[in-house]
Formats: structure tokens, sequence, C-alpha cells
């Protein structure tokens, strides 16, 4: 199928050059990685209510945080996608007949297996660290955060097109995706927030998926969070990968 | 015609502050394009020469009007269009860090040609285009003409009837300027049809075999350039005299090979058809008249000229 086959050859090419230049990888990592040695042990006492939790309880609670922030990472991919635009690549690929919608996913797929290689590396950190988790709900966990890239990073190529400017784009991304982060509980659960503020955390979709991938952390694949989390991002993920294919499909300037 | 446009229109808005402001780029274009020939379009920057090309290379949909590209509807199938077309934009089209080899197999792979294959025509262009060396090396570390040639090898390793090259020598130093020159003839002979834009001149004058002048958004002459050159008033002969300027003008005034005359306070200006051939008349005349003469100068009409003429302003100015 050509639609298939285009995506596989723009993710062939968008893989190659990562593999090419894998600083951005380790670079996207550093940052969980100083929360994961230089905040998780706080959260021992912090979150242990009088008693302390051990290594292993607490970051049972902040890895899977740890992995949707790095997934939340994904939605900064426009900025790649503005150099190509200013190389004069995505119009070379527009001239020709190629998928306009693989366009895209390739490039997103290329995002997403960037990050399951950093969510692989989180886990198997705490791991070393004494944390354990079932490989299927691992399994899970990560399908639920390769949704959430798939969603952010197609979010990030839209706006990346819609600007077509760094400048614009970097405060934007800073002024949404701040308040996402604090409000879907990465650092600490939403359940120490007041009610009022667990409210709003309600919208974030993200909260939800914090939520699903604590749960399967913890050993409950069959809590409601779970199949909540996917009820919310598998229309979500579809409804960006939409938008973002007819920015590809629509003509730029 | 491989390819007919009726009425191509495009119009920007663009916002200046709180005013909104509507650019009309492409003001109604009817053109006609042979199969196998070097068409230009030539005029000043801003003249919409780019905006009908992306228009016709499926970049940017028409607000109006209506065009074929090898027999194929712009408006109804764009898809197909984009199979028969070859496009080479202004500003490059290479990523630095891909070699020349990659941008070539991938860019073929995606007009849905087999690996093998995108692999068999990369190596066949990069040897036409002079590449071979510097193939696996990444575009970043190409010069400028070496780049451009990239750009131009990755345009036609489709091999589309049509390829458009959009000012395919700016920013060119002269001599691989004059190397693209050869490129784009090798094209043509390639039995491929060549559709370029150019602000320069001399380029449009010594590489197309037919031109479209365009500015403001509208063609203002069409033709091969000697037509076009004939169009304004042909050659000039300007005659310098010591003196009996007068006199000289009277006996030129009944020539008929003469056109037009002007004359200034030291020499007379014929404007004819064919200068070279009119010259010993000239002179012959002059003589019988036992009128002496300075000089003889011979102008040839540019297509500077032409521009001035169709425009009321100068190419070079604008």
């Amino acid at each position: 199928m050509k639609f298939l086959r285009d995506t596989w050859l723009v993710f062939q090419r968008q893989m190659l050059l990562l593999l090419r230049n894998p600083v951005w990888v380790v670079v996207g990592i550093t940052q969980p990685l100083f929360y994961l040695l230089l905040f998780a042990p706080l959260m021992k006492k912090a979150l242990g209510q009088g008693a302390e939790l051990t290594d292993a309880q607490a970051y049972l609670i902040f890895v899977p945080g740890m992995l949707v922030m790095v997934a939340l990472f994904t939605a900064f991919s426009g900025f790649g996608l503005i150099a190509e635009l200013r190389a004069g690549v995505i119009e070379r690929n527009r001239v020709t007949p190629v998928s306009r919608v693989a366009l895209m996913l390739g490039r997103c797929l290329r995002d997403v297996v960037s990050l399951l290689f950093q969510a692989v590396l989180v886990t198997v950190l705490a791991v070393l660290f004494g944390m354990r988790v079932q490989l299927g709900n691992a399994l899970l966990a990560y399908l639920l955060i390769a949704l959430m890239a798939l969603l952010l990073s197609s979010l990030g190529y839209a706006l990346g097109l819609a600007l077509k400017s760094e400048d614009a784009l970097a405060p934007m991304l800073n002024t949404f995706i701040q308040p996402i982060m604090l409000l879907s509980g990465i650092l600490l659960p939403m359940t120490l927030a007041p009610a009022w503020l667990q409210r709003v955390a309600d919208f974030n979709p993200f909260s939800w998926a914090v939520k699903g991938v604590r749960e399967l952390f913890a050993g409950n694949p069959g809590s409601p969070d779970v199949w909540k989390a996917l009820v919310i991002l598998v229309p979500l993920t579809v409804f960006t990968l939409v938008i973002s294919s007819r920015a590809f499909a629509k003509s730029v300037r | 015609m491989i390819i007919e446009t009726t009425g191509l229109r495009k119009s920007f808005s663009s916002r200046a502050g709180r005013e909104k402001k509507t650019v009309e780029a492409v003001r109604g274009v009817d053109l006609k394009v042979a199969e196998g020939e070097i068409f230009g379009f030539l005029g000043p920057n801003g003249a919409g020469k780019t905006t009908t090309l992306r228009m016709l290379a499926t970049l940017i949909t028409p607000d109006g009007g209506d065009a074929t590209i090898a027999g194929v509807n712009l408006r109804k199938q764009p898809g197909d269009v984009r199979k028969v077309i070859g496009y080479v934009a202004q500003g490059g089209s290479t990523w630095d860090d891909s070699t020349a080899r990659e941008e070539l197999v991938l860019h073929a792979r995606m007009y849905g040609i087999s690996k093998t294959e995108a692999h068999k025509r990369a190596s066949a262009a990069l040897e036409a285009f002079e590449l071979a060396e510097y193939a696996n090396r990444k575009c970043k570390t190409y010069s400028g003409g070496q780049r451009r040639r990239v750009d131009i090898a990755l345009g036609i390793i489709h091999q589309p009837k049509v390829v458009f090259l959009d000012e395919p020598t700016t920013g060119l130093d002269p001599q691989s300027r004059a190397h693209m020159w050869e490129e784009v003839r090798k094209l043509r002979e390639m039995g491929m049809t060549v559709f370029l834009t150019t602000h320069y001149l001399d380029e449009a004058d010594a590489l197309c075999d037919r031109l479209a002048i365009m500015d403001h958004g509208q063609i203002v002459a069409e033709g091969t350039p000697a037509e076009l050159k004939q169009e304004v008033l042909g050659d000039v002969v300007q005659v310098a005299l010591p003196q009996n300027v007068a006199a000289a003008a009277e006996v030129f005034d009944s020539a008929e090979y003469v056109k037009k005359l002007e004359t200034t306070d030291e020499s007379i200006r014929l404007y004819v058809e064919d200068g070279a051939s009119v010259i010993p008349q000239v002179l012959r005349t002059l003589d019988a008249n036992g009128i002496k003469l300075t000089s003889v100068e011979l102008h040839r009409p540019s297509l500077d000229d032409v521009f001035l003429a169709k425009t009321g302003r100068s190419l070079r100015e604008s």
C-alpha cells in the first residue's frame, strides 16, 4: 500500500538522521534523570505521611510522572520541522505525489521511537535502584505514552507549519506546556491537591494519562484509570493526526 | 502545447498593523508553452513569476483561472500533475546532514520508484551532474554551485516532462552560472520542457527559446528574444556629425529604410530594421551629399529596452 510505503520511507530517513546526530535523544533524557536522582529521594519522606517510603515505592510513584514528562517534550517537534521548511525539504517533498499523511506520520513515528528509547532508559535506571514493575504492565504504560507522543508531536508539527518561526513557536509552547505539566501531577500526585485544583486537573487529558501509568506501575492493570486514559487519549490522538496531516496537505505559501 | 494557462490568478492578504491588505500577486496569466522548449519568465522581483510557477507546480492553489500541464488539468488532478513535473525552488532543497546520494534515492522513491531503480538513477544523476566525487558527503560541505546542481538533479530524477526552475542561477558566481546554463540546455536535449524564471536580462536572452515578460502580475510581452527586440523599433544607427545636423536629417528623412529619426546637437539617430546592413548605405548617402561625419555607432536593442518600452521602467532600476 502506497500510504504505508510512503510512511516507511519518511520514517526511515528521519531515523537515519536521528542516529547520525543522536545528541538530542541524550539531551532529552538529562532532565528526567536529574529529577530521578536529585528530586525523587525527597518524595520518600514527603509522600510517606509520617513513615518513610522505600526507594522502590518512591520510584513507583515518580517514574510514571517522568515518563509522561519525556512524552510532553515531544511537543517540541515543530522546531525540527521549521528547520526543514527553511531548508526547502518540505516543499520539495510536497511537489512529489508522496502521501501528505505519510510526511507527517513518518516524522511522528520517529518521535515515538526516540521517546520509547528514552522511556526504557528511565525505567531500567529505576529498576537498578530497586523499583520493580511487571513487564506486561510496563508495556501497556509504554503504549499510553506512545499515544501521548503521537498526539503531541503531530500537534507540534501542525503548530510549526502554522507559525513557521522558532521565535513564535517557543513562547507558544512554553505557555501551554507549563500549566499542562503542573496540572498533570507529574512531580506529585494530584490526590495531594485541594479539591478545586483537582477539578481543574480533570480537564487535562495528561493528568488522566499520568494516573493510568501510575496504576500500571503499581500493578493494577484492571484499574478504571487505565482504560479511562486510553479512552481519552485515542480520540484526541486521532484528532490531532487529522489536523496535522491537513496542515501538511494545505498549500503553504 | 505542453502547458496552457488561462486567466491564472492569485492574491495574498497580509496584515500591516490593523490594516488588512490584499496583494494581487498574479492577475490573469494566459500562457502557451510548446513541448521541448526553454521558456522563460523575465521580470523584476515581485512581478509574480514565482507565484505563477508555484501554482503550476501544485504548491499553491490558484484563486481563479485554469491550466493544463502535459494534458492533465491542474485544478482537477493536482496529484497527477505532480507525476509529470519537476520543480526546483529558488532557495534550495537539500538537508545539511544528508548526502546527495541519500537525497536523490529518497526523492526518487517518493515518486514510487523501486529501491534498486532509485539507486541506479541516483548514480546516473550524480555522474551526469558531475557530483559523483562528493556523492557521499553531507550537503553542508558543498559549494553553492554543487548544491544547486543537486537541486536540479533532484528535480529531474523521475524524468518529468516539464521541469520548473525558479531563478536557477541566482546567487551563483559567473563560472557556475555558465555551467548551469549548460545543464539547463542538456535538460532540453533530454527532451524535457524547461520553464524557468529569471531577472537577469542576459540569461533570458541567451538561454530561453521563448520569453514572457512579466510585471505587476501580468504578462506584458511574449515571444522569442529576437522577436521581442524587433518590436522595439529595431536597431539604432547613430551618426555623429561635426556640423550640418539639420542637412543630414533632411537627407535621411525621406529614406525608406528609416522608421524614425531623432536629432541631437551633434548627431542623428536612425531607427532601422537591420542596422548592420544599413550602415554602408548610410555612409554612401552622406558621402554623396558631401556631409562629413565623425563616427557611426550601431545599437542593438536589449531586452531591457523591451521592458522599458512595455512598462516605462528599466529592469535594472526595478
